[in-house]
């Protein structure tokens, strides 16, 4: 056997003075880095297996784990950090391509936190939400460029309900809070998280995306809350998948891995998942990297109206693409195209299994793409056609309401969501072990999420960002987030540069009016 | 004797968000000794999961924690010997006197569940869920962190 040069990545810490040997961890991580040495009635560990997911310190009755990174130091060096060399070794090993899950965990600027709110004092009121009416309701869909309506002839006394709408109304998507749960397969994460996702929306009033792993019949009382997507290899797509659903989205890229398709390896496909996506049991579910029928804004277009045909223009249509460096442009085009819902997906937003190198760096953040599309569309007079959705790496509440200012009419969140119920950020979504029970299809894991559980966290979680954006809203005197859209003078940039600022159209901190 | 009235605390078992991390075991054993503090349960009392209360039953995917079931006409009322076995009036719950269990184990035949276990250690006697008395919600269900036990409080009193 040839030896590996790769050390652990982590180091799991035992207290023998608090380990009473009941063997929870062992029981607990899929990845076997515990096991119960009969010969000496002791609790091991091997650092080797250990991937930093947590879940062993989190359940541990006495508190006598800890996982720390693994304290060995190569030999200092600017230009090779350990970690590359370590994934040198890693794939001089196997040959590979190296894998990795969830958004990148590289350092780059984070514009959201180089970007201010403002508030209100002394010329204009703020507003206290507890006390007074605030409305965090919006609409997703195309706006009309103008309202007709029509008078009656005769109207001696002003009578509203005499007075009707002549233009029609595209169909809209109604959202109690600016935050959706963006698209992940049902596949990539296992049934009860999905279902949790599903119950919480519809609790909160929001949506969840099936994304490509077609939604389970089960789960078709959730409709009214769900957007379904028609993704490269169209998966589980049929009539009722669309008929029951809110809108539909057709995915072009996602932030973490632009430009590359999708792959559920074969040993996830169950038979419940066989029977959702349409694809039989244990084959692989190979979404391509393109779809076969899109090269051109035309062949877009024609795919938005087969779908809106398909569903008789009742349902939005959205089209998603990841955030890169000509989105503006593509933005343009896709409005043009006849898409309701734009979505950008930036660079940090995460996924099931992605190429690492790919994931760290190919893309640009979401601050930037969405600040440049909004004003492009603006620009072209065609910013009402669709709404706009921001998606990749939000974090909290006050990123949303960054994003909202903009330009954004709502934001995507997945990660956040994940973390709400247990995802310590690993990184092995990709090896279906999941010890928490999100990513995984394995029959003894996906028993570790209760979706009633989960549930409840993600409205917690939506719940308690509504009253910090509504606190954040009236802190600035405005009272329903729809007039805090594209609202960039409710921004302040601290530590950018000129061509940044110039991007992100918002003005230095200090600078006033 | 028979028992006349349903358990007031009914633990539901839900196996399908049971993952077998036998945390209920722990929280049992440690309530049920003699320091009630998990450390010194484990390292001085030297008690093993094997004598919970409440054990975890696993077979392949299945698994869950069957502890009694308090049954509202309990073999193991009739089948006890001496009357060490009675029904608290109040609760409702099956429980056991120690001083008059005579370790015959006749309860232990004929329990349908299986969940009465023999205390070799200390004495031989019979031991059992006794439902927490001094709890508002049982250790197991208190442990539990998947919610597959939950309480449900009976309110058809009798």
């Amino acid at each position: 056997m040839r030896k590996s040069l790769v050390i652990p990545e982590f180091a799991v810490i035992r207290d023998q003075n608090l380990c009473i040997q009941c063997e929870v961890c062992v029981r607990q991580c899929a990845f076997e880095a515990h096991h119960f040495n009969q010969a000496d009635r002791k609790v091991e560990t091997d650092n080797f297996r250990c991937v930093g997911c947590q879940r062993c310190v989190t359940m541990c009755p006495t508190g006598a784990l800890r996982v720390i990174r693994y304290p060995n130091d190569f030999r200092p060096n600017e230009n090779w950090p350990a970690e590359e060399i370590q994934r040198i070794y890693k794939q001089a090993e196997t040959g590979g391509v190296l894998l990795s899950s969830m958004g990148t965990d590289r350092k780059y600027p984070n514009y959201w936190d180089h970007l201010l709110l403002n508030a209100s004092q002394v010329t204009n009121p703020s507003i206290d939400p507890l006390r007074e009416p605030m409305e965090l309701r919006t609409y997703l869909g195309q706006k009309p460029a103008k309202l007709e309506i029509k008078f009656p002839k005769k109207m001696r006394r002003f009578d509203i309900n005499k007075i009707t709408l002549k233009t029609k109304i595209a169909p809209q998507l109604k959202l109690e809070i600016p935050v959706m749960f963006s698209a992940m397969s049902f596949g990539a994460i296992s049934f009860n998280t999905i279902k949790a996702l599903a119950e919480a929306s519809r609790r909160s009033g929001t949506y969840w995306n099936t994304g490509e792993g077609g939604f389970p019949a089960s789960l078709y009382e959730y409709g009214p809350n769900t957007i379904v997507q028609v993704a490269s290899g169209r998966f589980g797509v049929h009539s009722q998948y669309l008929e029951v659903a809110a809108a539909i989205e057709i995915k072009i890229g996602q932030g973490a891995k632009p430009g590359i398709g999708g792959h559920l390896p074969g040993e996830k496909v169950n038979e419940e998942i066989s029977r959702t996506r349409m694809i039989p049991e244990g084959t692989d579910a190979l979404s391509p990297a393109p779809h076969h029928d899109i090269y051109s804004i035309e062949d877009l277009s024609q795919l938005i109206y087969a779908l809106k045909e398909a569903t008789d223009y009742r349902k939005p249509v959205a089209v998603k693409i990841a955030a890169v460096h000509n989105s503006a442009a593509i933005a343009s085009g896709i409005v043009r195209a006849g898409a309701d819902i734009v979505v950008i997906d930036g660079f940090r937003g995460g996924t099931g299994a992605a190429p690492t190198r790919i994931r760290d760096n190919v893309g640009i953040p979401i601050e930037l793409a969405l600040a440049a599309v909004d004003e492009r569309l603006r620009q072209e007079g065609i910013r009402h056609q669709a709404s706009l959705v921001a998606a990749g790496g939000f974090r909290n509440s006050s990123d949303v309401v960054k994003a909202i200012a903009l330009g954004a009419d709502a934001v995507y969140i997945a990660t956040a969501a994940l973390v709400a119920i247990g995802c310590h950020l690993c990184q092995k979504c990709y090896t279906g072990k999941c010890n928490w029970g999100i990513a995984t299809q394995d029959i003894h894991l996906i028993k570790r999420l209760n979706p009633e559980i989960a549930a409840d966290r993600l409205t917690n979680l939506l719940n308690a960002w509504s009253h910090e954006i509504k606190e954040m809203l009236g802190g600035m005197g405005i009272d329903a987030i729809e007039s805090l859209r594209g609202n960039r003078l409710q921004l302040r940039a601290i530590n950018l540069t000129d061509a940044e600022l110039k991007v992100l159209g918002v003005k230095p901190a200090g600078e006033s009016l | 004797m028979k028992s006349k009235i349903a358990v007031k605390k009914k633990i539901i078992i839900r196996p399908e968000y049971c993952m077998a991390c036998r945390l209920c075991e722990i929280a049992c054993l440690v309530k049920h000794s003699k320091s009630r503090q998990i450390l010194k349960a484990f390292k001085e009392e030297n008690l093993t999961l094997e004598e919970s209360r409440i054990q975890v039953q696993q077979q392949g995917e299945m698994s869950f924690a069957l502890q009694c079931r308090h049954c509202e006409d309990a073999w193991c009322l009739e089948s006890c010997l001496t009357g060490a076995l009675h029904q608290d009036e109040i609760s409702g719950a099956i429980l056991i006197d120690e001083e008059k269990c005579i370790g015959c184990w006749s309860c232990i035949m004929s329990c349908p569940y299986g969940v009465i276990l023999r205390n070799q250690k200390t004495r031989k006697v019979a031991t059992k869920c006794d439902l927490c008395p001094d709890e508002k919600i049982p250790a197991c269900v208190m442990a539990c962190p998947n919610e597959a036990l939950i309480l449900r409080e009976n309110k058809n009193e009798k």
